[in-house]
């Protein structure tokens, strides 16, 4: 009896343990199609999930499945065929995709694409409604027509890309007259102004519900496609068969208009992905019950699947730079501080660490030129590479963001004390050690204090970079004040990318400041 | 008593190629004496002093301090009784003149008020007023300031011996000429046993009871003024100590 209590205690104890991961990217449908995986776990099995949102992209993400970091994340076949595979040939047909990339990551990486959930958000061509019914354009070739009279404001990225205008171009025999660049964030409403009549778009947007738009059919097949499906790690998968079963109940539910309507009230409404995702799953049937948090998410959704909103309607209502402050300067004040715990325990164990090495390599030629050349190799590393390749030590959290900051930190700190020490005049050194001076004395009471404007401008240094770098912690969910920018960049809502970009710069010259005036208090009168 | 044994030193430059600074020297530095080393630039003056403290080592030879060889020696404990004049006074410019002065005997673990009252005693000692000059920094001073400064630092912890290196080297004829008459009172007063560095004979001979005359790493001659003027070893000797009775008169 005792035993079987035992076996209980411990099989209980093991799945509470048990934990499964679901990441998402840092946009608004990653977000709600992670919390839609989770959810449907946590009511189908045993099993708990935590998600984490906000990642910075497909290699952050990816990176973070391969070395068990994550368990499972949305991916999209045409990111996994070009991005993750590095495949370069053309794919058009959706399922054909769908199952070479399910082969190739099953076999390559261990890594199993579950059955999709639908939708396909891929690039999509999109005029105003009423004057694509005017000209009657329905498909993309039907464009050829007019190419003369249109205008055309492509974003810049696509409008560079192969799968993009470039190859459309081809593909379609099209060469519109007059073309411009606009920038994604204004496309929208330049398209609404009438100073654009086509423009490119992802076909899931939410936006595309808040104007009226016509989606036209890329009737030759040339966009890859981008359809989304649950990726979950092999390991995952073995130890707990039930996740497939229980994904299995989202595949093919959400279309590409459901992932609008979520989109949307999730960006123009300001309703929670976890929110947006408990009421779609309620109203599909695919959990049960009706839980009371969700219900003005259920309302908005309604409305938004059955009537689209009203235009401009949801631009208006977002908040101006002001009133966004108000409401929220208790989280930009969290936020700021933990962007500059990020720096500040980066920058200090920088110090703990290149400062004594700086004054080792000084007489040291082979480790300087080894140690100096690592440091600066580092500094080569571009910061979300550096995120990535990080990740597996550390996992996604913050020591992660102090361990890349703690790198970026280590050059300018172990240059400067490199070269602030072998700076000191040799004849000040000679007398001192000829006075009777021990090494460690020769160093505390001479070549430091003479090295010290040196050193601390190289901390200096290191800090204002740090502060920049740390808005980089919020791609792999580590906080601090790029979490606003990125998320105000992904909501194109200038606002709030200012209300995180402006404390930190403010952040990066204050500290630069305070740093000045240690850095001239810290100088002896007697050097100037 | 400093004693040179058949001291031979070489450099080896970056190339590999060696000098010799030292072709087997010998000499004996006897205690109570100022000794004046003299010659031509690069004859090997400073190097001979720098083996004093073990600033640098013999290639081969012995030197000798109160009879024992350096290398055995706590060369710590050896150049705190050994005190150090270089050319440039070599004061920290981040130190003010009582730091400067007073900074041994805070590594030796003096207490605050012992170094101020010998930091004080110090200064006074090298004719500089302490409550006008302890809190200032070297930049504040003048080259002959600054000389004397490196003096009374040399001489904190009360040290038997004395090396400097070309002590008026920087200095313009006036202050040189102040500054030797105040040496010259001071190593009377104290006694010390001081081994000295010029290539002014003059100075050489106004300062020192013994001069030792180098040449190309050899010691040419050692003796005391009318030794070296009455009977010169060498023609090399006899036509050097000729530019003191031009600048005697
Ligand atoms: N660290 C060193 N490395 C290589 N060669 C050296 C070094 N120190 C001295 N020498 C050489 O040894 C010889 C003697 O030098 P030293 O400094 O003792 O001359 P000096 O008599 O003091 O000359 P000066 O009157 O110009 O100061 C010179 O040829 C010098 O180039
Ligand atoms: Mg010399």
């Amino acid at each position: 009896m005792r035993a079987l209590l035992a076996t209980c205690l411990l099989a209980a104890s093991l799945v509470s343990q048990d934990t499964i991961r679901i990441g998402a990217k840092r946009f608004t449908e990653s977000a709600v199609l992670a919390e839609l995986m989770a959810q449907t776990i946590e009511a189908h099995t045993e099993l708990t999930v935590e998600v984490k949102t906000g990642l910075g992209g497909t290699m952050i993400c990816w990176g973070a499945l391969t070395t068990g970091e994550l368990d499972i994340y949305a991916e999209y076949t045409g990111t996994g065929w070009a991005t993750i595979l590095g495949q370069t040939d053309k794919v058009t047909d959706p399922l054909r995709t769908f199952f070479e990339v399910r082969r190739r990551f099953r076999d390559e990486h261990d890594a199993h694409w579950l059955e999709p959930f639908g939708l396909n958000n891929g690039y999509a061509l999109v005029m105003r409604e009423k004057t694509a019914e005017e000209l009657g354009v329905r498909r993309i070739s039907d464009l050829v027509r007019h190419q003369r009279d249109l205008q055309v404001g492509f974003g810049n990225e696509f409008g560079s890309r192969i799968d993009g205008y470039r190859g459309l171009a081809v593909a379609y025999g099209l060469d519109f007259a007059n073309l411009t660049t606009v920038e994604h964030a204004l496309a929208y409403e330049a398209i609404e102004a009438g100073s654009i009549d086509l423009m490119d778009a992802y076909s899931t947007d939410g936006k595309l519900l808040r104007f009226e738009l016509r989606v036209l059919e890329d009737d030759r097949q040339f966009f890859p496609p981008y359809n989304a499906a649950p990726v979950v790690r092999g390991e995952t998968l073995r130890k707990h068969p039930g996740i497939e079963t229980a994904l299995a109940k989202l595949a093919f539910q959400v279309s590409d208009l459901d992932a609008q309507a979520l989109n949307y009230i999730v960006d123009a409404e300001g309703i929670s992905p976890a929110d947006a995702a408990t009421a779609f799953l309620e109203i599909e049937g695919l959990i049960e019950g009706t839980s009371a948090s969700a219900a003005a998410a259920r309302r908005a959704y309604v409305r938004v699947r059955k009537s689209p909103p009203i235009p401009g309607s949801a631009v208006a209502s977002r908040p101006g730079f002001l009133e966004l402050l108000s409401t929220e300067y208790g989280r930009v004040w969290q936020l700021l501080l933990q962007h500059v715990g990020l720096t500040l325990a980066a920058v200090l164990l920088a110090i703990l660490i290149a400062v004594p090495s700086g004054i080792a390599i000084v007489s040291r030629r082979r480790l300087r030129h080894w140690l100096l050349g690592f440091a600066g190799l580092l500094q080569t590393i571009p910061s979300l590479a550096l995120l990535a390749f990080l990740i597996p030590f550390f996992g996604l959290n913050a020591w992660t963001a102090i361990a890349a900051l703690f790198l970026y930190a280590l050059l300018p700190i172990l240059r400067n004390t490199y070269t602030g020490i072998s700076g000191v005049t040799p004849d000040l050194v000679d007398a001192a050690r000829g006075m009777g001076m021990r090494p460690q004395e020769v160093l505390l009471h001479v070549q430091l204090p003479l090295a010290m404007p040196t050193i601390m401008a190289g901390i200096r240094t290191a800090t204002v970079i740090g502060i920049g770098v740390a808005t980089l912690a919020a791609y792999i969910g580590a906080g601090g004040l790029g979490v606003l920018i990125f998320d105000g960049i992904s909501l194109t809502d200038t606002n709030l990318i200012l209300l995180g970009a402006m404390p930190a710069a403010a952040l990066a010259v204050a500290t630069d400041m305070l740093l000045g005036r240690l850095e001239a208090k810290m100088r002896s009168p007697g050097v100037s | 008593m400093i004693e040179f044994r058949s001291v031979r030193k070489t450099f080896a430059d970056a190339s590999g190629k060696e000098t010799v600074a030292l072709h087997g020297l010998d000499l004996r530095i006897e205690p109570g004496v100022v000794h004046c080393l003299i010659g031509t630039s690069g004859c090997g003056k400073t190097t001979s002093l720098r083996l004093v403290n073990r600033l640098e080592q013999p290639t081969s030879g012995q030197v000798l301090v109160d009879g024992e060889d350096v290398r055995t020696a706590d060369v710590i404990e050896l150049r705190r009784r050994i005190g150090y004049v270089i050319q440039s006074g070599g004061l920290f410019p981040h130190l003010t003149v009582a730091k400067n002065v007073g900074v041994l005997c805070e590594l030796e673990g003096h207490g605050a008020k012992d170094v101020k009252e010998r930091v004080d005693t110090l200064l006074e000692l090298v004719n500089l007023s302490p409550s006008k000059f302890a809190a200032r920094y070297p930049k504040e001073l003048s080259g002959g300031q600054r000389q004397r400064i490196g003096i009374a630092r040399a001489l904190a912890l009360d040290p038997n011996y004395l090396l400097m290196d070309e002590p008026f080297g920087a200095l313009d004829p006036l202050t040189r000429g102040e500054l030797l008459s105040e040496l010259q009172s001071l190593f009377s007063s104290l006694g010390k046993t001081v081994l000295l560095v010029t290539h002014d004979l003059n100075e050489a001979f106004a300062l020192g009871n013994r001069v030792s005359l180098m040449h190309e790493g050899h010691l040419i001659q050692t003796g005391s003024r009318e030794d070296l003027m009455q009977s010169p070893a060498t023609e090399f000797v006899a036509n050097f100590v000729k530019t003191v009775r031009r600048g005697v008169n």
